[in-house]
């Protein structure tokens, strides 16, 4: 009997020994990002601001922590309660795949465009805009975020897409924007009203394999990265990367863009001049099934 | 030789496998499975933030904070409405502290007895020390948002004995027309006060309280200028986007925040207006300035003799005013400093006493033909109290207080028969302590609290000398 209890002892202590490189291989990655913290990757420049990833250890640890995670990769202690296409899960900040960007589809992003992100906010998630920090504190923090993953090692940020001047807003620039909507066939996921109920809605999912929503115009929300006429330029011409949303730079010209802003702001309910336009033009919404150049 | 090692070597191990082993699996144990206290703060919960996001330390709010609570406890990301949520979704946080407390109070008038009476035969000044175990009150809060842009809080409190009252009944009508600038609020809560009282981060009788927000000269009637005191009325407020600016008026009843109207048809308004700026890497800092402005009743009808006073019959109103400078001022991330400067001054008649007659603070009545006696005068003083803090980290703060009052004209003037010393009722009082939070997550706060208190008031002990007040405290403070 003593012997048996020897044994199983002896038993559960070897278990228990082998389980415990289970227990600190965070530590090992942990250690791993204490080399990149110390790397040169690991600031950000902002204007005339620089931006040190020392300093902010502490406010990430106060504010972002919960859910982003020790390690930045989205799996802090509320991660687990998010639930896709509602609430989005926290941006893996290891892997350095950013929705919004100023720069090419796959490339990373700008320090400037993570800077614009955290005072903003990502409207239908639930990341706050942090609009409060001073400006040094977010420098900081997009030095911080850069730490967490081996492609800011490696590669440098791409060059942000040039936009050119915005033009007068027309009802010929809109009913163009209507055609290049149906052309490029925005509709398959947003609706032909705008209203996120494409054929293709149902089915999206992020690179991770989690649901997403297309974003619906018509309720009044903000666009993800910023609603500005420039910042929906900028999306669909960059592209949500790590999302189905691509980036239709190589399918819609400059000044074709701009005909698509106009008309996506038809479909907003805010009050502006594209609206007015689309109603005295009394527009219809696109035919998925007529030929093209026919709308 | 060898045989023997090996033969010891068998008897420690022996010994030492059990031993080794459950040592082994506790270290496992704790290694890989421990866990934070998981508990439900509404907030917290609901938006998935720590905390440490909203709170410097918890109670008290930083300027994330700050933001959360000016947009009507909404975070701006479409996601505030309470729609969104699991319909399980209770937004309700208890809050409660058991404490140790050890409490002096210099001068108490005792009464004394001669051998083997049983009468009193004289008094004689004491000081009396009393500690134990004890419990504060319970805290329910529960608030949020009715939909989105439309806020409110509920928060029912109760004494250490368990008597309920309704410290916290408002809703908010939040972002009118679109704009930060316009928010409307309604009922009772607690006012615009940038340095808050209920998320003060100090817990004793003395120390737990602004002593600025709450003073009353000695003798005077009027307990109706507590701006620490929750009041009810209609508050309209505004802030820029990013919370840099912010302004609020409010229009209260001159009743103290007591329901049922018991006193009379006075209003009390309460104004504040405050900018902050980045100053780069020592953080952001904020000045401020506020005002409350207000009268309230010092005649009473009475029915049945003299002192029946009949409730809500207050008419007779004088005036009285508090006004001051706030700051906030950040140095780096771990040390701030909270300043809150203040002017007072009460009509002379609360200064005689008249005033509030329903809960037997004052004891005359300025009925027709009653007169200020001679050398009677408008009560004023000066204070300023400097909070510094020392944050550790999110989870440990060091806080220190000085506060000080002091009268700069009595109530009873040099004309008058019995003129007031010039320093009496003037407050001086300093807090130290430190909170810790052994966890930091987003459903429950608990810290370890741990404080000491030093009052002093000039001349108001029995004998007319100078009264010291000492207060120890550990406890736990918790919510969840």
């Amino acid at each position: 009997m003593r012997k048996n209890l020897r044994k199983w002892m002896l038993f559960l202590g070897a278990a228990a020994f082998l389980a415990l490189p289970l227990s600190s291989s965070a530590q090992l990655t942990t250690n791993q990002l204490h080399d990149w913290l110390n790397s040169p990757a690991a600031t950000s420049h902002i204007g005339n601001i620089t931006g040190n990833a020392h300093a902010a250890a502490e406010p990430y640890r106060r504010y972002c922590v919960g859910c982003h995670g020790e390690l930045g990769d989205g799996e802090g202690e509320n991660a687990k309660w998010f639930e896709p296409p509602l609430f989005p899960k926290p941006r893996d900040f290891q892997l350095a795949v950013f929705e919004c960007r100023s720069t090419p589809s796959g490339t990373l992003p700008t320090d400037e465009d993570l800077f614009d992100t955290i005072a903003r906010g990502l409207d239908r998630s639930n990341m706050p805009p942090w609009n409060t920090f001073t400006k040094q504190e977010r420098a900081d923090l997009v030095a911080w975020i850069k730490h967490y993953s081996p492609r800011w090692q490696n590669e440098k940020p791409g060059v942000p897409i040039t936009i050119p001047a915005e033009p007068e807003v027309t009802a010929d620039r809109i009913k163009a924007g209507r055609e290049v909507f149906a052309r490029v066939q925005c509709w398959k996921c947003h609706g032909v009203q705008g209203m996120a109920n494409g054929p293709s809605a149902a089915t999206l999912t992020t690179d991770q394999g989690r649901p997403i929503e297309a974003f619906n115009f018509t309720t009044g929300a903000r666009p993800k990265c910023g609603d500005s006429d420039r910042d929906i330029y900028r999306i669909f011409m960059t592209g949500l990367d790590g999302t189905p949303m691509p980036s239709f730079a190589d399918n819609i010209k400059p000044d074709e863009a701009w005909d698509l802003v106009f008309y996506l702001r038809t479909f907003m309910p805010q009050h502006s001049k594209e609206r007015e336009l689309a109603k005295q033009l009394n527009l219809k919404p696109v035919d998925p099934n007529a030929p093209a150049g026919q709308q | 030789m060898l045989v023997s090692t090996r033969s010891h070597l068998r008897k420690v191990f022996h010994f030492a496998t059990p031993l080794f082993s459950l040592a082994l699996v506790l270290a496992c144990v704790v290694s890989t499975c421990t866990q934070p206290a998981n508990a439900i703060p509404a907030f917290a919960r609901k938006y998935g933030l720590r905390c440490s996001a909203c709170h410097e330390s918890w109670p008290m709010l930083n300027y994330f904070g700050q933001k959360f609570k000016d947009n009507g406890y909404q975070i701006m990301n479409d996601r505030d409405s309470p729609i969104w949520q699991n319909p399980g979704y209770w937004p309700v946080t208890f809050r409660m502290t058991p404490i140790w407390h050890r409490v002096s109070t210099g001068k108490v008038l005792v009464d004394t007895y001669s051998a083997g009476s049983t009468v009193p035969t004289g008094s004689a000044l004491q000081r009396i020390t009393t500690s134990g175990f004890d419990l504060s009150g319970l805290d329910f809060h529960t608030g949020g948002t009715l939909e989105k842009n439309f806020s409110f809080y509920l928060l029912p409190s109760s004494d250490p004995t368990g008597a309920f009252h309704f410290e916290t009944v408002m809703a908010r009508l939040d972002n009118l027309f679109g704009s930060p600038w316009l928010n409307i609020k309604l009922g009772k809560f607690e006012l615009d006060n940038l340095l808050s009282e209920k998320r003060i981060l100090t817990l004793t009788g003395n120390g737990g309280i602004y002593q600025l927000y709450h003073f009353i000269p000695v003798g005077d009637g009027n307990i109706f200028g507590q701006m620490g005191d929750n009041q009810l009325g209609l508050e309209v407020m505004g802030h820029s986007a990013d919370d840099r600016s912010r302004y609020s008026a409010a229009l209260l009843s001159s009743n103290d925040g007591t329901t049922q109207l018991p006193y009379g048809n006075a209003y009390t308004g309460f104004f504040t207006a405050s900018q902050a700026f980045d100053a780069g890497k020592l953080g952001v800092e904020r000045i401020g300035a506020y005002a409350m402005v207000g009268d309230a009743p010092t005649t009473w009808l009475t029915n049945g003799g003299p002192s029946s006073y009949i409730a809500g019959s207050g008419i007779g109103n004088k005036s009285f005013s508090r006004e001051g400078f706030v700051g906030q001022f950040y140095f780096g991330e771990h040390f701030d400093l909270q300043v809150v400067t203040q002017h007072g001054e009460d009509s002379a008649w609360f200064g005689q006493g008249y005033g509030d007659v329903i809960d037997g603070v004052s004891v005359v009545n300025n009925t027709t033909g009653t007169t200020l006696p001679a050398g009677a005068q408008a009560p004023t003083w000066n204070g300023v109290l400097f909070e510094p803090h020392f944050v550790y980290s999110p989870q440990l703060i060091f806080i220190g207080r000085y506060e000080t009052i002091r009268m700069s004209q009595q109530a009873n003037g040099s004309g008058s028969a019995t003129p007031s010393p010039s320093n009496l009722g003037n407050i001086s009082t300093y807090t130290v302590g430190f909170r810790y939070n052994p966890f930091m997550t987003s459903r429950a706060g608990f810290a370890w609290h741990n404080e000491y208190n030093w009052w002093h008031q000039d001349g108001t002990a029995p004998d007319g000398s100078n009264l010291n007040v000492s207060e120890l405290l550990t406890g736990f403070d918790f919510d969840f």
